[in-house]
């Protein structure tokens, strides 16, 4: 039986370094690479070795696909492809090929520069590793070779996010990466068709919360930042140079607006106007609203918001801050964290998803203590605020996905253990399709039942479906013919045509059955008393008197003879082909039978 | 397997095919070379224009003199501008299931096929052919509704008082179809119906066929269409280019193994170098300005324009032009613009590059920035305060009838300081500038048309190897002003099949397998017997399923359990209601072996006689007689079933089913 395996090297039961192998029909894909933010050591990326011990990573796999520039999911990509080694094709969309090099050079600077770490991936590893990337289209049918093709969906979360589906004949596997359901201030919602993979692989971040409507946490993270303000505080808000920080930095910007507000807010240096600058030139991955509009106002073009300088964090009054990175786990944001953390004036606002073992994910889960380097301890006292912005679907959304695709089984990754184990309950049950959640390096295996594609010739075809348009077969009709297996290739075709095509001869087999029939008149009359008879019974049935005396049903052929010996008995010869041999054998029981009087 | 073709014009195509009982529009071109037969719509009230004298018949009768005005020796219609649209009586139009549009250029006659024909399919274009063709259809409506003309002339269209009319009035084709322009709304409604695609997307058409657009390398989104089913592949080549300006280069590639290869939107130009043309611009447009003249340029919003632009940033500083002012006038000026920075993914590879850095794909932004560059959406408003001459004016319409370039022509025409200079193919330059001779200014030709030309066709066609070609018939001779030019027309084998303006063709192709599915019970169940090395061969018996066009093949149902003791019914009652079909039988009988079975089975005074084509098995008591001969068999018994059954199953048993 044809099967379908799925690895995770990474992200199983677990979230960070994404990366799930998945073989399907005898090729082999890669879905993601990402990085580890809770690790400093080896566990940060996901294990190659699995895959080969010794061979070349290129002779085991026949594409990479990466879903969304967030690190997570390639941060391991320049690791995986120059210094364990790998020349195959890596696919992902225009804007992660443009996105995804910034920040794993950032990544570089911050782990070598910054912490002082070697043996780490150089810049030019990163340029050697993007020159093997490949973008796609949105919807592009990319053939990777003659069997396997990806195709890519729109999958909100951050610009240029997909989901990518993976084909090889009539098997198929979609793969989610991060996704989102609800439109947002930027993004649109994630969007797949009716395409009935024979597995679904998605994320479950979110696998337990059904989050309330998008409107409320607005106005909440709103109404925290406004108060902070006003009472001359100062806030800080992690994020990601890219993805959240634009959607808050929309929702700050018009609220300032409106509400005439004066205070500054800056946005961390470095990536920022850059990034900004990828989103004016990707805007057709944005939202209907921004699309449409972008040649009247460009809503990348931030009126309130500055670029930020160090200098600025020790500056009396109030201020917004966005700043890199997002968990608190390094960088310019742990740096104002730790200058403002002592003031109760202040606020920090966690917007996304933090990984257990950053400074982030230890304030949220209540730490006021942190241990810094150096056995510093950090007395938190500013507020710490947790508004989930990230754009991963919900429970709901998820549910929501299934249901759109309409997968034959599903299979969760990049979520936490308990929570993924509720939602695959919920997905059994709602859907009646089998769900797994392995851990990383365990492996499940789904048996696929393929329809076999076939070729059947137009006449065998036609005279088929000629046959199921009459009004009165409303049955499904039975349809005869050969199938000719030949190299690899399968043609269904009438049998007549089976045999000229192997240059055979039909083998005609046929019967005559003499039948004694009682009846002293003359001959001509013994067939009209038989033809009428037949005619009587066998109603559907082309009966016909022929003028040589013979009378045909169908393609069966009855003559009339006298007896040689004795007047009073009449012969009938009945003869068929094989074809007929059903209605041939019930037309001589029939006769056999004798006429019945008065016809 | 049918295309009727709605359009005669090669570069603007509309054809409709039907395959596999789905009706597809290729395209549908709008002709806007009717226009030429109109006076121009000044923007400022001309009096040149608004004192030419009507126009009198040979026999002095003056009724046309309101509809016709006499303007240096030709003769035009004073009438709102019209457009001669595609056919729309050779099939009814309601019944297009789908449209496909290839580029920005070949959808302008789209509202009037959707809006007015009943039209409720489906068009499928790319979003960057949507985002520029609306503003095409956005800059042609504004320029024809912003200058309201009381007048609409009908009478000259009379089949009889247009034959007493001079050339080329009297040989315009079909002026019963012409129709003024549409408006806005339509446009809204009819760029509503359209879905976007991306390059090599497959979309699926009832099950029955499968469309995927190509890039075609001429312009921002612009495409090729496959149309294929699984054994058909119908390739629509219109407008490609296979030189490197801004798109993203041709997918030739994909092309192969075309059955039927459909070739339109060629360039118009065969004979002009687009790369010498644009040194011919630059240089003409230099000198024009150093010598304190202004320099006109008719054009689209989008296209060459964007190529032109970048020509001049590398060139204005060398040129010592840095201080000349270049205006872009417009209603769609600044949409264009901007829009044109937005599709880094259509682009060339170059220009995709600097997208990631992150850059403007296009140096206009600098040109802009710079204030190189103004964009204005028309010569009222704050052009007015900006305008400082000498400058290069880039503004449309191309076919000077309509749009802020009449104002231009009409200011600088008298002066032969000023250059008017044509990039834009689509339009004769003569008949453009007929209703403004006699002019000073200097007329500079310099048609740049970046489309194929008939060294890259017939290279392109031995690259794809398609089994037929079908052209325009204008393709297949040599144009008619360069006779002797047989190098300009498509060379290839077999010869094209050309097609004219309502026509149809039935396109050479026959149709002789389908896909169908196994399910994977029924393929468990089947029994292949090798009947040559290499080839084996299953009968298949199975229920056949037909929905959306696909075709499944399913176990057919166990049949039902006779019931035990159940009585026999009259004889009438059991007619066969359906007949199980019985396969095809091959082989042949080897006698000696026959017999010997024959006798095991009990069948004890067996004789054989040889008979000319094989021989005659008799069995004596039983009065049965079998004729054996190479490719029959022949039972000929009393009516005794059970040993009829018998002797059938031991012949069956020599033989191979089918």
């Amino acid at each position: 039986m044809p099967e379908i395996k799925v690895t995770p090297l990474g992200a199983g039961q677990d979230v960070g370094r994404s990366c799930i192998l998945v073989s399907i029909a005898g090729k082999n894909v890669m879905l993601d690479c990402g990085m580890h933010m809770g690790y400093n050591d080896d566990r940060r990326f996901p294990d190659f070795s699995y895959i080969t011990q010794n061979g070349r990573l290129t002779d085991f796999l026949d594409c990479v696909i990466i879903s969304h520039f967030h690190l997570d999911h390639c941060g391991a990509l320049p690791y995986f492809s120059e210094m364990v080694g790998y020349d195959g094709p890596i696919y992902m969309t225009h804007p992660t090929k443009a996105i995804c090099p910034i920040l794993l050079e950032d990544y570089r600077k911050i782990t070598v520069d910054k912490k002082g770490e070697i043996n780490f991936f150089t810049s030019q590893m990163i340029k050697d590793c993007m020159k093997k990337v490949v973008a796609v289209h949105l919807h592009q049918t990319v053939q990777v070779d003659e069997e396997l093709e990806i195709k890519a969906y729109y999958a909100g979360h951050v610009l240029g996010a997909a989901m990518f589906q993976i084909k090889v004949g009539c098997e198929s596997v979609v793969y989610t990466g991060d996704y989102n359901m609800t439109p947002d201030r930027h993004l649109g919602a994630a969007w797949i068709d009716k395409c009935r993979p024979d597995l679904l692989i998605t994320e479950s971040t979110y696998a337990t919360t059904i989050r309330d409507s998008k409107r409320c946490r607005e106005r909440d993270f709103l109404k925290k930042v406004h108060e902070t303000v006003e009472r001359g505080g100062k806030v800080l808000i992690p994020v990601f140079a890219l993805g959240r920080a634009q959607e808050l930095c929309i929702l700050l910007e018009t609220f300032w607006e409106r509400m005439n507000l004066k205070a500054p807010i800056y946005f961390s240096t470095g990536l920022t106007e850059k990034a900004n600058h990828y989103y004016k030139l990707f805007i057709t991955w944005t939202n209907q609203k921004i699309r449409k509009t972008f040649v009247q106002r460009n809503m990348f073009e931030f009126k309130h918001i500055k670029a930020f300088d160090r200098a600025f964090a020790d500056n009396p009054g109030p201020m917004v801050v966005f700043a890199t990175p997002g968990m608190l786990h390094a960088g310019q944001s742990l740096q104002i964290f730790k200058k403002w953390a002592g003031n109760e004036k202040n606020m920090v606002i966690m917007p996304g998803y933090c990984v257990q073992g950053t400074v982030g994910h230890k304030i949220l889960s209540g730490q006021r203590k942190l241990e810094m380097e150096g056995r510093q301890i950090l007395e938190v006292k500013m507020q710490v605020e947790y508004m989930s912005f990230s754009a991963h679907a919900d429970a709901k959304g998820i549910m929501q996905l299934i249901r759109q695709a309409e997968p034959r089984h599903v299979l969760l990754v990049h979520g936490e253990a308990k929570k993924m184990e509720f939602l695959k309950q919920k997905i059994e049950q709602e859907f009646h399709v089998s769900c797994y959640m392995p851990a990383n390096g365990e492996t499940t295996t789904i048996v696929t039942n393929p329809c076999i594609p076939v070729d059947i010739s137009l006449g065998l075809l036609k005279r088929e479906t000629a046959l199921g348009l009459l009004p009165e077969v409303k049955k499904p009709q039975l349809m005869h013919g050969s199938l000719i297996m030949k190299d690899n290739s399968f043609r269904l075709v009438s049998p007549e045509q089976a045999l000229k095509e192997l240059g055979l001869t039909e083998h005609q087999l046929r019967f005559t059955c003499r039948v004694h029939i009682q009846d002293p008149r003359k001959e001509h009359e013994t067939v009209l008393r038989v033809y009428n008879h037949l005619k009587a019974v066998l109603k559907d049935y082309s009966v016909q008197h022929l003028p040589d005396g013979s009378i045909t049903v169908e393609s069966i052929l009855i003559q009339a003879t006298a007896h040689s010996e004795d007047q009073g008995t009449k012969v009938l010869l009945v003869s068929w082909t094989y074809q007929d041999e059903e209605l041939g054998s019930y037309l001589t029981a029939l006769l056999k039978k004798g006429l019945p009087q008065g016809t | 397997f049918f295309q009727y073709c709605l359009s005669g014009h090669p570069t603007l195509p509309c054809n409709v095919l039907k395959f596999k009982s789905t009706t597809i529009m290729l395209d549908c071109g709008l002709d806007m070379t009717s226009t030429l037969n109109f006076l121009p719509l000044p923007l400022v009230q001309s009096p040149r224009l608004s004192r030419l004298p009507g126009w009198v018949l040979k026999d002095g009768s003056t009724f046309l003199d309101k509809e016709l005005k006499e303007c240096s020796g030709h003769v035009f219609v004073d009438s709102v501008p019209e457009f001669c649209l595609p056919e729309t009586e050779l099939l009814d139009l309601s019944t297009v299931d789908v449209i496909l549009i290839s580029n920005y250029h070949c959808m302008m006659a789209l509202p009037y096929i959707t809006e007015y024909t009943g039209f409720t399919g489906t068009v499928y274009a790319t979003e960057p052919t949507v985002q520029i063709g609306r503003l095409l259809m956005e800059e042609l409506v504004n320029s024809i509704e912003r200058v309201p003309k009381a007048q609409s002339a009908s009478m000259w269209k009379n089949k009889d008082v247009q034959r007493l009319l001079p050339a080329p009035l009297k040989d315009a084709v079909e002026v019963s179809m012409w129709r003024k322009c549409y408006t806005m709304p339509e446009v809204n409604a009819a760029l509503s119906k359209i879905q976007l695609v991306g390059y090599s997307q497959k979309i699926e058409l009832f099950g029955a066929l499968q469309v995927t657009p190509l890039s075609s390398g001429y312009a921002l989104g612009s495409s090729n269409w496959i149309i294929q089913s699984h054994y058909e592949k119908v390739s629509y080549v219109s407008g490609s280019s296979l030189l490197t300006t801004h798109p993203q280069p041709m997918d030739q590639a994909s092309l192969k193994n075309s059955d039927v290869l459909i070739l339109t939107g060629l360039t118009q130009i065969p004979t002009a170098n687009p790369d010498g043309m644009v040194g011919e611009f630059c240089s003409n447009l230099a000198m024009t300005v150093r010598n304190g003249g202004n320099v006109l340029v008719p054009c689209y919003p989008s296209g060459v324009i964007y190529d032109l632009l970048e020509c001049l940033y590398q060139y204005i500083d060398s040129a010592g032009l840095s201080n000349i002012p270049f205006y872009f006038i417009s209603p769609v000026a600044n949409s264009s613009l901007e829009f044109s920075q937005i599709f880094a993914e259509w682009l060339c590879h170059n220009k995709q590059t600097k997208v990631y850095l992150p850059e403007p794909p296009f140096p206009h932004a600098e040109l802009i920035q710079t204030n190189k560059l103004k964009h204005y959406p028309s010569i009222h408003g704050d052009f007015s305060n900006d305008f400082k001459q000498p400058c290069v004016v880039f503004t449309g319409h191309p076919s000077l009838r309509f749009g802020d370039v009449v104002h231009f022509m009409e200011l600088w025409g008298k002066s032969s300081l000023n250059t008017v200079i044509f990039t834009e193919p689509d339009f004769s330059y003569l008949d453009a500038l007929a209703p403004y001779q006699p002019l000073a200014m200097k007329c500079v030709y310099c048609p740049i048309d970046t489309r194929l030309n008939f060294i890259q066709v017939s290279k392109l066609l031995k690259e794809v190897q398609p089994l037929h070609v079908v052209c325009p018939e204008q393709y297949t001779q040599p144009p008619p002003t360069q006779s002797h030019r047989t190098d300009l027309m498509i060379d290839c084998q077999p010869p094209p099949m050309s097609y004219r303006r309502a026509e149809v063709l039935t396109l050479p192709y026959k149709r002789r397998y389908e896909k169908i599915e196994i399910m994977p019970d029924l393929a468990d169940s089947l029994v292949p017997m090798e009947i040559k090395p290499g080839i084996s061969l299953a009968t298949v018996s199975a229920v056949l399923h037909t929905k959306d066009n696909k075709h499944v093949l399913q176990l057919p149902p166990k049949p039902p359990q006779p019931t035990v003791g159940k009585k026999r019914k009259r004889v009438s009652d059991d007619v066969p209601e359906c007949k199980p079909l019985k396969p095809l039988l091959s082989g042949s009988i080897p006698v000696d072996q026959f017999v010997q079975t024959l006798e095991k089975h009990g069948f004890s005074d067996v004789k054989v006689e040889d008979t000319a084509k094989g021989h005659i098995v008799l069995l004596q008591e039983a009065e049965t007689l079998i004729q054996i001969e190479e490719d029959s068999t022949h039972i000929i018994c009393d009516n005794d079933e059970p040993l009829r059954v018998k002797l059938r199953d031991l012949v069956l048993k020599f033989l191979q089913k089918f």
